[in-house]
Formats: structure tokens, sequence, C-alpha cells
């Protein structure tokens, strides 16, 4: 079976002084129907940047030069202008970080929603209303008829939250791009809007593309997971073998300085250092800089991709050597 | 529309304007934004926008003409003249009557240069009854502000905004256009303008929006800039929605309050820059510049004639004070960066 997305090779620039300037570099990844994939990474890592260049909605005057990005076999990123637009909204949703800010505060929420349906349906503005009023229900917006009625300003984040995914949901996307959806709210907001999510992604059987840097949602949500580093992907496992079994030294760091992880009454483990910026990427492995387990070829060549088991793909020249036991 | 009589075009203008008045007020009655907003600014100048609406009225009043109706004799009317219900309160019959309540007063055709006591206002060197004339001036400052307005601020915004939200070589354009416009002497650039038109109320309002359109476009430009980076622009992206409908749904309705003020702030400064222009000559017949021109000769009289000038002073005064004072209040209610102090 093909991939619902697939992605191959993508690399997305930005220009700057001393030449184009790649953000995300080469990034490959398959996202399945009905999987949910999270791509993990830190700030500046290229997972927004990834997203957003698969739906083609990278900021001005950053561009993709290189990749492709098929949907269900069909390249997206050759598609005449028009025909993106009916993709993105219709067969590809997006919710944000920030649901304080992404409805437009003049207009009425349920005008937003209907309008988002009317855009790729040519439906009644009574029809498109009531399918509103039924979408407000199914993400669990208590009154939905009132709710229907309000203004951006008189909602709290997490039902702010809720309408981005009812928008998002209006025309029953085959993939749903999640970009950091639960960061600007309050844990039990968060903890509501996990749980709305999985649920609708089971009920819809859709796919979801989780973009994340906290890997206690990857743990709650997630099927596979590629972890980025450095507008790279470093390693991609299902889930359970990612968390329990990490190949990569930048996956090792970052489960081991999880709190809830750590050996209690000692200091919290950290990675050494910080991201790199783009200009100063090393000509190898990205994360050579920091790595513990850095080697002498691991700055000067990139490593191979290598795959060490079923589904799992890592880049890495030292992953044989033991690195597990003192991640877990 | 060619047979179409100034006079019959005046009055579907203050049909159109009643009617978009009433709308405007019922659309804003639905919007609690706006009915809020326009309940604060109201409780703030009561009396600015009484008098506001005294002015307007007092234009509309002038600007509803027809023919006929007076009574044979009357030595001011040609047949087939158009006469507006202000002419008509003011007509020299000599005869009060049901349609014209003043006319046993001496209005028009009287000695010239008569003092405020022995005439309401005095009369000019012509014999004009200077009450009149100041009232007539109401509805050519009305005018001048609202037809200018009406063509800088779109002109203003297509080019602001176009060129905030599109960047790029356009917005290098307009803003070099900008650029180009505000180095030129204005008043100088209005002059060779109205030249180049001809004189008429038309083009001295079309000259004025040409040239008054630049500190707009620059605003606009910006609040665009701002805008289209927005998380719900981006949101709105990502649903599929075009850029057309973009800045019609999200960027237009976020400048809506910067238009508001806008509108009100350069009102006022366009009704003075036409007395500024008929101080030189060259402004729109009937305007309180244009009194004011006419009465600056009389100045060096003895006794000095003060009254026409005064008179085309106040009404000038007493607007634009209205209008500041209203459009202050404005601004301080929509403007996000002036904080709100009621509630």
């Amino acid at each position: 079976m093909t991939a619902l997305l697939e992605v191959r090779g993508l690399r997305t620039a930005f220009p700057s002084a001393s030449g184009p300037l790649p953000v995300v570099d080469g990034v490959s990844f398959d996202l399945n129907r009905g999987e949910v994939l999270a791509l993990v990474g830190e700030s500046g890592s290229g997972k927004s940047m990834s997203a957003l260049s698969a739906m083609r909605l990278v900021p001005k005057p950053g561009r993709v030069v290189a990749g492709s990005v098929k949907l269900d076999g069909e390249e997206l990123l050759d598609l005449p202008v028009t025909e993106m637009r009916k993709v993105r909204g219709g067969r590809m949703g997006m919710i944000f970080q920030e649901p304080m800010t992404c409805l437009n505060p003049v207009v009425r929420v349920g005008t937003q929603v209907i309008e988002a349906i009317q855009l790729h349906e040519p439906v009644s503005t009574a029809d498109a209303r009531a399918r509103a009023l039924e979408l407000f229900a199914e993400v669990g917006i208590p009154d939905p008829d009132q709710r229907l009625d309000a203004y951006p300003h008189q909602l709290s984040g997490g039902l702010k939250q809720r309408v981005m995914i009812a928008m998002a949901l209006s025309t029953r996307p085959e993939i749903l791009i999640a970009d950091e959806p639960t960061t600007a709210l309050d844990v039990t907001v968060q903890a509501q809007i996990l749980s709305l999510l999985r649920d609708l992604q089971q009920r819809l059987d859709a796919a979801i593309l989780l973009i994340t840097h906290d890997l206690g949602i990857v743990n709650e949500l997630a099927d596979r997971v590629a972890v980025m580093y450095a507008g790279r992907l470093v390693e991609v496992a299902d889930r359970e073998a990612l968390l329990s079994d990490p190949r990569h030294p930048y996956t090792q760091g970052l489960l081991r300085s999880i709190p809830a992880l750590a050996t209690p009454g000692e200091p919290l483990p950290e990675i050494a250092g910080v991201v790199p910026s783009p200009e100063q990427w090393p000509a190898g492995c990205r994360f050579s800089t920091r790595c513990p387990k850095r080697i002498e070829r691991c700055a000067a060549d990139f490593p191979e991709e290598t795959a060490p088991g079923e589904g799992r793909r890592v880049w890495c020249h030292v992953q044989d050597a033991p690195a597990t036991g003192e991640g877990a | 529309m060619m047979g179409l009589a100034p006079h019959m075009l005046s009055n579907l203008v203050v049909l159109a304007l009643l009617v978009g008045l009433l709308g405007l007020s019922r659309w804003v009655r639905r919007r609690r934004i706006w009915l809020e907003s326009a309940q604060a600014i109201w409780q703030r100048r009561r009396l600015a926008i009484v008098v506001i609406a005294a002015y307007l009225s007092i234009a509309l009043l002038d600007s509803v003409a027809w023919v006929g109706g007076v009574p044979e004799g009357v030595a001011d009317v040609l047949p087939n003249q158009s006469l507006s219900v202000l002419d008509r309160l003011f007509l020299d019959t000599r005869e009060a009557s049901y349609s014209a309540p003043f006319a046993d007063f001496e209005w028009t055709g009287g000695e010239a240069l008569r003092h405020p006591g022995s005439h309401v206002l005095g009369t000019d060197i012509l014999g004009r009854d200077v009450l009149y004339l100041a009232l007539k001036g109401a509805r050519v400052a009305l005018l001048i502000g609202g037809l200018t307005s009406l063509i800088s601020i779109p002109l203003a915004l297509l080019f602001g905004v176009t060129a905030g939200y599109f960047g790029g070589r356009f917005d290098d354009f307009v803003f070099f256009l900008i650029s180009t416009l505000a180095s030129m002497p204005g008043l100088l650039l209005l002059i060779a303008l109205i030249m180049a038109l001809g004189k008429g109320t038309f083009s001295v309002c079309l000259a004025l929006g040409v040239t008054g359109w630049v500190g707009f476009c620059r605003l606009s430009r910006a609040e665009t800039l701002k805008l289209r980076e927005l998380d719900y622009v981006e949101a709105a992206r990502a649903l599929g929605v075009s850029e057309v409908r973009i800045i019609f749904r999200h960027v237009l309705p976020n400048l809506a309050h910067l238009i508001v003020i806008t509108f009100v702030l350069t009102f006022s400064a366009l009704v003075l820059s036409e007395a500024v222009l008929s101080w030189l000559g060259i402004g729109v017949d009937g305007s309180w510049g244009q009194m004011i021109d006419g009465a600056r000769n009389e100045l060096s009289r003895d006794p000095i004639i003060w009254w026409n000038i005064g008179a085309a002073g106040a009404a000038l005064f007493g607007l634009i004070l209205a209008v500041n004072s209203v459009g202050d209040a404005i601004r301080d209610v929509l403007d996000p960066r002036t904080a709100r102090t009621s509630e």
C-alpha cells in the first residue's frame, strides 16, 4: 500500500547574505492512512517548516527548493495555485499553536466556520450553519447554538482550539496537520484536546501529522515518531520502539531529559550546548557538535540512512555501539 | 442621465445619504462592538455631535431643491431656477407666508454693508445677508469633506492594502509613488492640479483627494504588513482561502477603525484646505473660504467691517472644532493604541 502522504527529499531554504539557507534539508517520511505520525524536535529543528512546506505555505521569502510531496500519488508541489487551495482545507486541514490569535477577532466564530464550509462545498448558509452546529457538538463545545454567535474574545483558549479543530475538520480532510496544538493551553485543557484529537482521529479515520516538542504528547497520541534535528531527520520509528529503545544519541538525550523518567535526587541530565543556527550547521552529522558519542568521521560526513529494524530508520555512525541501557 | 437637472441629482444624493444613514445606524445597532463604541462616543461628545448634526441638517436642507412654487415677480428668481428649502426660507418676497416664514425680513438685495444691529448678522458688500451665506457654506464644506474623503480613502486603501499585502515589486512601486508625492510641496501640486482640471467643486475635491491620500496609504500599508503576518490570516490560507478573499474578509474589517478615524480627522483638514484654496482664488463657489476671501478687503474700512469674516470664521470654527472633538473621541474609543479609560 502506498502512503497517503509521501514526502521525499524535501528542502526548504530562506535566502540570506551568504546564499540560500536551508531550514529543512532533505526530509523524507510517509504518512499512512489512519496513522498519527509525530514530528518531534526542538525549536528551530524545522518540524513546523516541514509541515508548512507540505502545505506550500512557507512564509516568504522562503521557498521549497527541492523534493517532492505526494498526496495519494499526486504531486502537490507542481499543482496550480487554485488546485492547491482546494487541497488546503479540503483534503488537508491544519490547526495551529496559538488558538488565541488564529480566529479573526471581528467575525463571529460561527460565521468563520460556516465560511470555511462554504469555501469548499456549494451549500446554502442554513445548511452550512447546521453543519457547523454538528461540528461544534462533535468537538465537544457546550451550548454549541450560543457559541456559534460568539466572538473569539468571548471564548476561552480551549474552546477556541476546539473551534479551530471544528473548522479544520469541516470538510472531513484525509490529513490533519496539528502544529503544536496544545502548547498554548494549560495542562488540563491539553489533556482534553489530546483525547478529543485521538477520538476524532479514530472516528474519522484521518491521518494526523502531529508536530510537537513534547514527548508526553507523543506517548499519548502517536503511532510513529520522526525525530528531527537541525533540518534533518535523525530517527524514525514506531512509538514504542522509539521510546523504549532509542538508537540515535539525540533521541537518547531527549528521553533522558524528561523529568518524569529521571532518577530522583540526581540533577536532570541535559544535552550540552544549544541547537546551532543554520549558518553554523556542521558539514557532517548535524548533531556532531553536541553528541556525547561522537567519533572522528561524524564531523566530516553525514551518516547514511540505516534500517536497523522493522519500520525503523536511523541516521547515525555510532548507533551500533552499546548506547542503550543508560538511556532507559 | 444627461437630462438630469443638477438639483435633481442633489435631491437623489440627499435621498441616498438618508437611506445610507438609516442603513448604517441599523447595521451598527446589530453589531455589539460598533454599538458600544457608538454609545461611548455619544456619551463623551454629546454637544459636538449635536453641532455636527445641525450642520448636516442645514446642508441637507440646502440640498433639497425644486423649481417653481415662488410667487411671480420676485426679483432675484429666474424662471426655471431651482431653489432649495434653505433658499426658500430666506426668499425675499416681502410677505411672510407658509413657504417663506422669514420673508418679511430684508434678506437679499438689501443695502450693502449693514451692521449686525440693524440687520440680523449684517450684509456684505453686495447687500447679501451674512447669515444666509454662512448657512449656505455648510453644504459646500460638508460636500468638500465628504466627496474628497470618498476619493482619497479608497485610493489610499487600494494602494496601501495591496502594496502591504502582496509586497514585492508592487510595494516598491507604491512606495516610490508615495515618496514622490510626499516630496512635492502639497499646495503647489494642488494649485497645478486645479489649474489643469479647471475650477469647480468636483475638480477641487478631486485635486484634494489625489494629493491627500498619501498619509493614510502609508498607514494602511503598515497596518496590512502587520495583519498579513497574523495567525488567522495564516490559518485562512491553510483553509484554502484565496488572497483576494483574505483581503476583504480579514484585512479590511480589521482596518475599519482606522478608516473611521482617518475619515473624521482628515475631514476637518480638508475643509480648512479648501478655505486656503479659496483665499488663493481657486476654491469652491459659496464656501466659507470665499466669504473670508471676499471679506478681507473690507477689514481695512473704517469703521471696520468685521461681521462678514466673523460669521464665516465662526461657522468654520464651529464645524471643525466639533468634528475634531468627535474625531478625538472616536480615536479614544476605537484605536487600540490609546487605552480605554471608561468601563
